[in-house]
Formats: structure tokens, sequence, C-alpha cells
């Protein structure tokens, strides 16, 4: 027995030593510093070089507040519908059992494994002038690809999947038992996902639904390609960025970037934020 | 069991709903993603099997390729190896700072990549802060390929890292304990016990962060440089012949892309599976 207690703890073997400890959170911290600080750090430094005047008047330019105001518009058009799309695809998939799940969720994943460059060229090709409707598209006086319509549709193709992707796992997680409770005491369909699915999933959902704003503000490859850079009508504000610092206006390229960084920002806080909520939801069930 | 005829296409449920939002999800699915594709592989079927060959062979598209895929591998090789240091110190150790680092690892996921391209691009560049230095020691980063690598370090550090932590949060620490008082010293225990546990999540988030490398194209322009054999990467060669007009040109790299994207897929759906194998295992 005595034998027993002398003999050295385990655990105490079983961890790395002080110094390797030490070690290893110098290369942590010094490889995010270098990778992930430092790029934010020269966004906020160069955005700032000209002045508060000088950030003020790079915001103020007309076409950087019609690039603005496009990036709003875009994400007030696509962010809903892919939140409504999320839902569906979410109630189909995690409370049923039907042939093709796998396939099915697959498919919706399948943007994220696409280029940004080959998400915006297969809209060039079904509704650019050279395109499959190319000519029909052209008789009726509509125009898709170089315009709005064209941006909207590859920014709903490459958001597509967030918001269907955070719920899916978490409703079926959650299993039907509520819902089958809720409906035997009396409940509509529409009722009993508003009062007993939507309040269960609501973290993941505000998740799904931030994910999926900050990458349609956000995109570039996709937007670049269908937009056709006219300024002050289908440049979105990565768009404008671009512009702007290959025209060697550096201050206001990373001023504009700054509302991108600071949106960025502001996602992951809430991100992180959600997350713990939902933790601490799940764990009070 | 036997099974008797073939499993039905549905299994019945009392809970209401499936049938509209089994469509509207099919019918946003075929609009928003099927049809484009499809466009696309119609558009790359009339080139047939050998013209879009013809044009993966062209030498400047041989080159893109090569340089696409070689530091689309480097890049995750090397968030192989830091994002398993990043993910072990912020799963196994309490510092001062931990829960922000953790935190900012997600960073790549939500800045938007034509931000990161310029902020990387004026940090690297020869009067940049890090470029300033490294020129002291005759690199060069910004507008050479290494540029490319470190865009693409940048994008896929979070794959890396995200689908690590979970797994290291899930180790059962008596394995280790185990191996210690048997003798071992920490460095093999790490080696022989804790590494063949991390595997396949290890391949699969280099898979993830390979697949987001090869397709990545906004962070990586404004760093690269963009010279044609040599630091020009195949997405970007997409845009330079849909801008020269050459749409078969285009859609023939673009289907190449797309094979290798649903390759990869395929792939890291494999290693997933592996994953959460090792985990009911474990």
């Amino acid at each position: 027995m005595s034998d027993l207690a002398a003999a050295p703890r385990p655990a105490a073997v079983a961890d790395e030593s002080v110094s390797a400890r030490g070690v290893l959170i110098a290369v942590t911290a010094g490889f995010l510093g270098l990778f992930l600080l430092a790029p934010l750090l020269v966004v906020a430094v160069e955005a700032s070089n000209k002045g508060w005047s000088g950030y003020v008047s790079a915001l103020a330019d007309p076409d950087a507040r019609a690039a603005i105001a496009l990036t709003l518009v875009v994400a007030a058009i696509v962010v809903p519908l892919n939140t409504a799309f999320g839902l569906c695809a979410a109630w189909a998939i995690a409370k049923f059992q039907f042939r093709g799940k796998n396939l099915l969720t697959t498919l919706i994943d399948l943007p994220f494994s696409v280029s940004p460059v080959v998400s915006g060229l297969v809209f060039v090709l079904l509704f650019g002038a050279q395109g499959l409707m190319g000519n029909w598209l052209a008789a009726h006086h509509v125009q898709i690809i170089f315009a709005v319509p064209g941006i909207v549709l590859a920014t709903l193709f490459v958001t597509f999947p967030f918001v269907a992707r955070e719920v899916t796992p978490l409703m079926q997680q959650q299993g039907t038992a509520e819902e089958e409770a809720a409906l035997t005491l009396g409940a509509s369909g529409l009722t009993l996902f508003r009062t007993v699915t939507l309040p269960n999933v609501k973290w993941a959902l505000l998740t799904g639904v931030l994910l999926a704003n900050a990458r349609s503000m956000g995109e570039f490859g996709a937007v670049s390609v269908v937009s056709g850079h006219i300024r002050g009508l289908t440049n979105t504000i990565p768009l404008q960025v671009e512009i702007l610092y290959n025209e060697y206006s550096i201050a206001a390229a990373f001023a504009l970037a700054s509302l991108l960084a600071a949106l960025a920002l502001v996602t992951l806080g809430l991100k992180t934020f959600l997350e713990y909520r939902g933790g601490v939801a799940r764990h009070d069930r | 069991m036997i099974a008797v005829g073939r499993r039905p296409l549905k299994t019945p449920s009392a809970l209401p709903g499936f049938a509209a939002t089994m469509t509207a999800t099919l019918v946003a699915l075929a609009v928003v993603v099927l049809a484009p594709l499809a466009a696309l592989l119609l558009k790359a079927s009339t080139l047939g099997f050998g013209g879009v060959v013809e044009v993966a062979l062209q030498p400047r598209v041989l080159a893109s390729l090569r340089v696409t895929f070689g530091m689309a591998i480097a890049a995750a090789l090397v968030d192989l190896v830091f994002g398993l240091c990043v993910a072990w110190t912020l799963t196994r150790y309490a510092f001062p700072g931990r829960r922000l680092l953790d935190a900012m690892v997600d960073l790549p996921f939500a800045l938007p990549t034509a931000v990161a391209g310029i902020a990387l691009s004026t940090l690297y560049a020869p009067n940049g802060w890090l470029g300033a230095v490294l020129a002291k020691v005759g690199v060069k980063v910004a507008y050479t390929p290494w540029g490319i690598l470190v865009a693409l370090v940048f994008v896929g550090l979070p794959f890396v890292v995200r689908t690590v932590e979970p797994i290291i949060a899930t180790l059962e620490r008596e394995q280790e304990e185990a191996s210690a008082t048997l003798g071992a010293t920490r460095l093999s225990t790490l080696w022989r016990v804790v590494i063949p546990e991390l595997t396949p999540a290890l391949l699969t988030g280099v898979a993830l962060a390979f697949a987001r490398g090869v397709g990545e194209y906004g962070s990586v322009i404004f760093i690269a440089g963009n010279v044609p054999y040599l630091s020009e990467i195949t997405p970007l060669l997409i845009v330079v012949k849909l801008e020269e007009y050459d749409y078969a040109g285009a859609t023939a790299l673009a289907a190449i892309m797309l094979a290798i994207a649903f390759v990869m897929l395929l792939a890291i759906n494999a290693a997933q599976s592996w994953t959460r194998r090792s985990l009911v295992h474990v």
C-alpha cells in the first residue's frame, strides 16, 4: 500500500515538460500573430494613413458609396433567400428518412468545393452573350451578366450551403419527439415549427445567417467574373477595393477594406458568442 | 432480417411539411446550383474529351496547374505542421489569451479574400513590415510563387485546426498515462499513441485545406505577381481566357478544376468517414 502511494503519479509523466509547453505556446502565438494578426494590423494602419479626414473622404467617394450600397442590396436579397432555403432543406433532411439523403447533402455542399472563379463562370456560360440562353435574353432585353442580377445569382451560389450546414446537424440531433408531442396537442405545422423547432435551433440558425452574410458581402472571385467592373453600377466593395488598390490609391483601398475587416471581426465575435450560448443552451436541456 | 423488395422512397412520418420543404429544396438546388453547373458540363461536352485534354496540355496551362497544385500541396503541409501545433496548444494548455487566439483561428473564413490579398501583399512587399526584414536576408515573397504559398497557408489554416481540435479534446488521457507508466518517453507516446489517433482528422484537414487552396483566387492574385509560366494560378488563367473571349478555353479549364474538386470531395468524404469510425472505435 505504502509502495503504491510512493510511486510517481503517471499523470505527471503523461504531459509535456514546462519548457516544451512554452516552446509550443510560443510557436502557436508566433504563427497566429504572423499570419492572422499582422494582416489585420496592416489593414488598420494603412486605412488610417491619411488621417480621419482621408478615411472619411475615401468612404464618401461616390463610387465607394455606390459599392457599399450595392453590397448591402445584394446581401439583403441573398441572405433571406438562402435562410429560407436552408431552413427548408434542414427540415426535410433532419426530420424525415428518405432514400438519397447523402446525395442531397453532398449536392447542397457542392458550392463549397467549387473554385469561386468557376462559380462565376458557370453563370456567364448560362446567361452571357455567348451563353446557352444569351440569344433569348438579348431578344427580350434582359441583362443578367455584367449587371446586378448576375452578381445576386453568383452570390446565391457561393453562399448556398451556409444556413443548411449549420442548422441540419443540430435539428437531426434533436430528433422528432418534441414535434410529435406538439402535433398530438393539436399544433399546426407552421405553429410547431415556430414554437418548437425554431427555438431549439435559433443559435445555430443565427450563426449560419451571420456566416452567409459575411461571405455574401465579401465574395470576390465569383462576383468579379460576372460583374463587368462597371464603376458606380456593378462594383461591390471587394471589387472597388481591387480597383483602388491596382490604381495605387492604397489608403482609399484599405479604408474600404477596413469596413469588410470590421465586418469579419464582428462576425467572428458574434459567432464565438453564439457558439458559447448554443453550448450553454444544449447543456441546460 | 431479410430485406423484402426495395427500401421505400420515404419512411412514413407523422410530421407535416415534407413535400413542401423538399420541393422548395430541390427547386432552389436545381435553379441556383445544378443548372449552372450543367451549363458548364454541356459546354465542355461540345469540346469533347480530346478538346479538354488539348487545352490542359497547353504549356501555359500546364505551368499554371503545376504552380497551383505544387503550392496548394506545400501550403496544406505547412498548415498540417503548424495547425497541429496550434490545435494541440489551444486544446491542451491553459494560458492567457488562449480564448482570443482560438476565436482568431476562424479569421480566414470570415475575412474577404480580397482584403486578405491586399493585406498580405502589403505586408510582404519589399517595403512592407515583413518584406523589408526578409529582403535583408535576400528572400523575396511578394510577387513570386512564395507569395502564393503565404496566401494559401493563410486560407487553409482553419481547416486543419478546426478538424483536429475536437479529436484532441476527446482523446483519452488514460492511454497516454498507460504508455508513460510502461516507460515510454513523452515524445514516443506522442508519436506512437497520440499521432495515430489524430491521423484521420489530420488527413481530412489537409485535404480540405488543399481543396480550398487549389480553387483559391482572391487572396492569391494580389500577392502572386501573376507572371505567366511562373506565378500564374489556374483560376486566374480562367479569368484571363474569359477576358480574351476564349470561352472554350475557359470552359475546358473550369471542367478540369471541377473534376479535381469532385475527386477531392470523394477523398474528403472517405477521410471523414474514417475519422468518424476512429471516433466510434475510441
